[in-house]
């Protein structure tokens, strides 16, 4: 589509990139929180092309990544559960947990399907009506939908072998949780598009109403992240801190309430763990009481209280912005996507991925 | 994992299903969480198998407009003013 791609074109990004160029300020780190802008980002070029005095920082917003171990092997506890059939997502398939990854775990012996959406889970639940399919629900807000509605159409189906073992989690709570903790110094924002096609731009207004910095809701195009960064030290420049959206072709401001209002519907909110940060009050989502036959935790009695890190592993401070990924000793020495030692280096979104793909050889 | 991709829809289905073109690819999607109608040859933006928005062309339209008066201001070397951010970003 050609309306689409002009979004990528590069005369178009000369005049922002000039812009850019101009704006006033001292150093400023903005912080993209979604991982799929840190992509975005480094795959565009854009870090390139910035002045020296623009730091881009990655941020939590990879949920394959904030997955804690716990979380992750009580998947794997699951998975070798007889009868069961685990499916996940891909990006979670190589995460090593405390022990062994889904991945090793499948060749193991355990049914571990690789599922894209929740439609192909119910598909599989459908097909075997003698196991169990539980599905791995991974992801924030823009994922939850989907989960939602598998949850509803599994009762309108009449499905009793579908599940949800939920490791979902909100951002709202996890930014603020992040700028709480006061171990990183951010000027600026980059919203996250997706989350916020799904919750609305609005809510991230408490981050220049409550913690004066500024944040501009971006696409994940070259010239949408170049508007943003464009906007937001234009109000740096202006000591203006606001709320503004330059992808305004998806997101509005109250999100799309209807996909919303079915995750309320199915999901409530409860404390979860973050790799990271520990636990983050009302940042997970749970099953409501309406819907506990589909929740896999209260189906089958899992405890997992063995959970460990591997010793050397940073990703919990990269993913708080306190270290990037260069500055942990096993960045792509021991760590390296063939034999990943934590998530970030797993994820396709992962900052140490993304940093081991495009910035290696840059010293950077 | 929040990737969702543009998808141009053919064809609606019975279920709230629809039939995308999804860069050359065709596919069969949800609409169930999408909020509102959508008719063939409009675009949704695809999320893990469900349509979660219909992308808004002349939302698209106006942002790339927005992008030529930057142009314009800049071949005219007017800094001025220039320095806010646009109107339509709020």
């Amino acid at each position: 589509m050609n309306l689409l791609s002009s979004f990528r074109d590069s005369a178009r990004a000369r005049p922002i990139i000039e812009r850019i160029h101009r704006r006033k300020t001292g150093p400023v780190t903005i912080m993209e929180f979604c991982g799929g802008h840190t992509v975005a980002i480094f795959r565009s070029g854009m870090r390139e092309v910035l002045p020296s005095r623009v730091r881009m920082l990655s941020g939590p917003g990879c949920p394959v990544c904030v997955t804690s171990n716990a979380d992750l092997d009580r998947a794997i506890a699951l998975a070798r559960t007889p009868g069961v059939i685990l499916a996940s997502y891909g990006d979670m398939l190589r995460v090593p947990g405390s022990h062994l990854s889904l991945m090793q775990a499948r060749a193991q012996g355990c049914h571990v399907e690789i599922v894209y959406s929740t439609l192909d889970a119910l598909a599989l639940a459908e097909q075997h009506p003698d196991k169990d399919v539980v599905f791995f629900a991974i992801g924030f807000e823009t994922t939850a939908p989907a989960a939602a509605a598998a949850v509803l159409q599994a009762r309108a189906r009449g499905l009793k072998n579908f599940s949800l073992c939920s490791v979902m989690k909100l951002t709202i709570p996890g930014a603020r949780a992040l700028l709480g903790m006061g171990d990183v110094n951010v000027d600026a924002v980059i919203g996250p598009g997706h989350v916020s096609s799904i919750i609305g731009a609005d809510p991230w207004r408490f981050l220049p109403d409550e913690h004066g910095i500024p944040v501009a809701i971006s696409g994940f195009e070259p010239l949408d992240l170049l508007a943003a960064t464009d906007a937001l030290l234009g109000m740096i420049e202006t000591g203006s801190p606001d709320l503004v959206n330059t992808y305004r072709r998806i997101v509005k401001p109250e999100g799309n309430r209807k996909a919303w209002g079915l995750v309320q519907e199915v999901f409530a909110p409860r404390t979860t763990v973050w790799r990271g940060f520990g636990e983050i009050p009302d940042s997970g989502l749970v099953l409501r009481e309406e819907y506990a036959e589909f929740d896999a935790e209260r189906r089958f009695s899992i405890v997992v209280d063995d959970a460990t890190e591997h010793p050397a592993c940073r990703c919990g401070e990269v993913l708080r912005g306190v270290i990037t990924p260069p500055d942990c000793a096993v960045f792509a020495t021991a760590c390296t996507p063939e034999h990943p030692l934590g998530p970030c280096m797993v994820s396709s979104e992962g900052s140490c991925a993304a940093y081991f793909q495009y910035q290696r050889h840059s010293g950077a | 994992m929040c990737l969702a991709v543009p998808a141009k829809v053919l064809e609606l289905r019975d279920n709230q299903m629809a039939l995308v073109d999804l860069g050359g690819t065709q596919r069969e999607i949800s609409l169930m969480v999408l909020d509102g109608e959508v008719a063939p040859d409009q675009y949704v933006l695809v999320h893990v198998g469900y349509a979660i928005e219909v992308i808004d062309e002349d939302e698209a339209r106006r942002t790339l407009e927005l992008f030529e008066e930057f142009q314009a201001l800049d071949e005219r070397e007017s800094l001025g003013s220039d320095t806010d951010v646009p109107d339509a970003f709020r």
